[in-house]
């Protein structure tokens, strides 16, 4: 079908949770930047206050303008409801705040973004909350790891750095097995290339900031709720997820399941994380990330388009010794990615100069177009050398046990001209080249 | 809160305060697949506004006992079991969706004195369902989930937003729906609820005769939108029970979709 009744990714991408706006017919979607909002009557005030009405009370916890972007989300996700946050770090941390407290744990994959592993192996062991790290590919792994008092497990859709391809529907199938969620980083998969809810997900966030937003201008994360995991259930089975299907002193006793058997990780998580925590994100950034997520299939048609170039190009190129993309058949996911990333494998990869620390730091500012910077998923195409920069302390065999070797690169491939690319790459390319055996 | 009817549980939403059988009493019921989540805002409101709310889960759905019950008759004495149970004495308002709007006229018109309003929302009579759906809902549960979902929300953009600011409701319904489903498998029963449920409204054909017994003041509630019970449809009811008529911006999803405007209709009807 198609229209109005069942519109598809694209016309979802630019109209779901938005409408004209009814005070001044404003086509685009307003900036609501106000702190709060005015009160029909005390009555309406106590009924908001107390999930009576529905409605916006202060910017902290909702805005008209960061929902729109909340269901629009959602919307291309396949999922309920959505909580923008300050960043994608707040998103992931209003997910486990929700779920776990002191005493709880986490089976995470060992191939996770810096961010998110610094988080579970440093800063939430402070909380009391471990967490055991697997190999993604591991599916034993996964399940032995699996404790009673397991809260979630959780992976990146392309792991980092090597973009292992996360094996949504039996990583979450034993998930459900042992009575948990399965939560995942889709930051380097928006919902154009993968809709991990519909593969088993229940959980999912992304780093707005990226390919979401799409122009490097605003930090933002989003935390999507499938609606699916039966909170109910697992507390009923294994006293799990109280914090859900069980009275809530901190708001008149309630029990978010009760009110809503599809909402209530949202509900909780919004009254209680945003409330608390208090890491929600301003109505300008919704905004501008709303922007982005209008022209998101453009954009991303264009940046598969020219990953897929550099990539073809890089893997024939003698100065290159590897190029860990899962659409070329040495990748080790290879076959899983055709499963589930038909539409392509992201624009962030990384590749291995045959060569010395002292040669990848030559090809890096040999490159005119590609910006040197801690960033993906810009329209600009980004380089970054981890051995000289992210994982400059680490000694050769640190790096190899990361998975990095000393001429790993990692590319973000913007939309600029293809060829542009690839005369930028070529040429310092060779200029690395001409630095062998002279600055080793 | 959970009662004992006819030896099974049956669970009722309070509207997060304690059920006091002394206030006036509102039974809310949902329509085919849903639960009592479709009225938590009403409820919620209702029952902080000096009334006693039984938002219930039916037979088989959500968090109450099966089997579910064979036809609108059966759950119409079921709901008046439900009253008798909660201990409700003086005469209640039934406010019903969809299918649950039939079940409310027809409990009306068997125990008129037990009732002191009718409100029906998103309603048609007959309620008659398209062979294909059935054969779909019977066949393949989960893409006729999808295709009534697809018919069943008006709008991209409805606000406020049900239960609250971000959820965005497709997607919530979808998985309302979804959970529904899948209800009497957890409980090891062999029920298809969502072809049940549709045949049930299907092969409901005393609505006419059960208007012509209903004695209190009617409220029917339509979404202008409405695809799944056009606002057409009502003209039986209309001419049998000679109701107020609210037609509200929405789709059949009218409690999620328009909540402001269906709380003032039923506040309305209800006063």
């Amino acid at each position: 079908m198609a229209g109005y009744s069942d519109p598809g990714f694209d016309t979802l991408a630019l109209h779901a949770g938005a409408a004209p706006d009814p005070a001044t017919g404003a086509r685009a979607t307003p900036i609501h930047l106000t702190t709060s909002f005015v009160f029909e009557s005390s009555d309406h005030a106590a009924a908001l206050f107390d999930m009576e009405r529905s409605g916006h009370v202060y910017s902290r916890i909702s805005n008209p303008t960061t929902a729109v972007l909340e269901e629009r989300i959602a919307a291309l996700d396949g999922g309920a409801g959505a909580i923008a946050t300050a960043s994608g770090q707040a998103a992931l941390h209003l997910a486990i705040a929700t779920l776990a407290g002191a005493g709880h744990h986490i089976v995470a994959s060992s191939a996770l973004y810096g961010g998110s592993h610094n988080l579970l192996h440093y800063t939430l062991k402070r909380f009391g909350i471990d967490t055991t790290f697997v190999r993604p590919g591991d599916l034993d792994g996964w399940r032995a790891a699996i404790r009673p008092e397991t809260r979630l497990l959780f992976g990146e859709t392309l792991g980092n750095p090597g973009l292992d391809v996360l094996d949504i529907p039996s990583v979450s199938a034993i998930a459900h097995h042992a009575g948990v969620p399965l939560l995942v980083d889709s930051t380097f998969t928006p919902p154009w290339l993968l809709r991990p809810i519909e593969h088993g997900a229940d959980l999912v966030y992304h780093s707005a900031t990226k390919f979401l937003s799409g122009h490097g201008t605003v930090i933002g994360g989003l935390l999507v709720d499938s609606g699916a995991f039966d909170w109910d259930a697992a507390y009923q089975a294994s006293g799990r997820f109280g914090e859900l299907a069980a009275p809530y002193d901190g708001f008149h006793g309630m029990v978010f399941s009760e009110e809503s058997p599809t909402g209530a990780f949202l509900l909780r998580a919004r009254r209680e994380g945003l409330r608390d925590f208090g890491a929600c994100m301003s109505p300008h950034t919704a905004w501008l990330i709303l922007q982005g997520i209008e022209t998101l299939p453009l954009r991303m048609a264009r940046h598969i388009a020219n990953t897929r170039a550099v990539v073809q190009m890089l893997a024939a190129h003698p100065m290159v010794a590897r190029v860990g993309y899962p659409e070329l058949e040495s990748h080790p996911d290879h076959a899983l990615a055709q499963r589930l990333l038909p539409r392509g494998c992201g624009a962030v990869f990384s590749f291995d100069l045959k060569g010395s620390r002292a040669q990848g730091v030559a090809f890096i500012e040999a490159l005119k177009i590609f910006s040197h910077l801690a960033n993906v998923g810009d329209c600009r195409s980004l380089v970054i050398h981890p051995a000289s920069t992210t994982h400059f302390r680490m000694d050769d065999a640190a790096l190899a046990r990361a998975g990095i070797g000393p001429g790993t690169i990692r590319l973000s491939i913007g939309l600029e001209d293809p060829d542009d690319l690839l005369d930028d790459l070529k040429r310092a390319l060779k200029v690395a080249q001409h630095l062998d055996g002279r600055a080793a | 809160m959970k009662l004992t009817v006819d030896g099974r549980t049956a669970y009722a939403y309070t509207g997060g305060v304690a059920f006091d059988p002394a206030l006036p009493c509102i039974v809310f019921l949902h329509g085919a697949l849903h639960d009592h989540s479709g009225w938590t805002l009403l409820a919620r409101w209702f029952a902080h506004h000096g009334h006693a709310v039984l938002a219930v889960d039916e037979p088989g759905h959500g968090r109450s006992d099966g089997p579910p019950l064979p036809d609108v008759g059966a759950l119409a004495d079921w709901t008046l079991a439900v009253l008798a149970a909660a201990g409700v004495q003086a005469p209640a308002a039934l406010v019903g969706h969809s299918m649950g709007s039939l079940i409310a006229l027809e409990a009306a018109a068997r125990a008129p004195d037990r009732v002191r309003a009718l409100v029906m929302i998103g309603t048609a009579y007959p309620m008659k369902v398209s062979a294909a759906l059935l054969d779909t809902a019977r066949a393949q549960p989960l893409q006729a989930i999808d295709m009534v979902n697809r018919f069943s929300i008006g709008s991209w953009a409805a606000k406020p937003s049900f239960p609250g600011p971000g959820m965005w409701l497709h997607g919530a319904n979808r998985a309302l729906m979804r959970r529904v489903l899948a209800g009497p498998a957890a409980q090891g029963a062999a029920v298809n609820l969502f072809h049940h449920d549709f045949s049930v409204c299907d092969a409901y054909d005393g609505g006419l005769e059960a208007a012509a017994r209903v004695r209190c003041p009617t409220t029917l509630v339509v979404g202008r939108h409405d695809q799944m019970t056009s606002p057409r449809a009502i003209a039986g009811l209309v001419a049998a029970l000679t109701p107020q008529v609210v037609t509200v911006d929405s789709g059949h999803l009218l409690m999620a979709e328009a909540p402001d405007a269906v709380l003032a209709a039923v506040r309305q009807a209800l006063q």
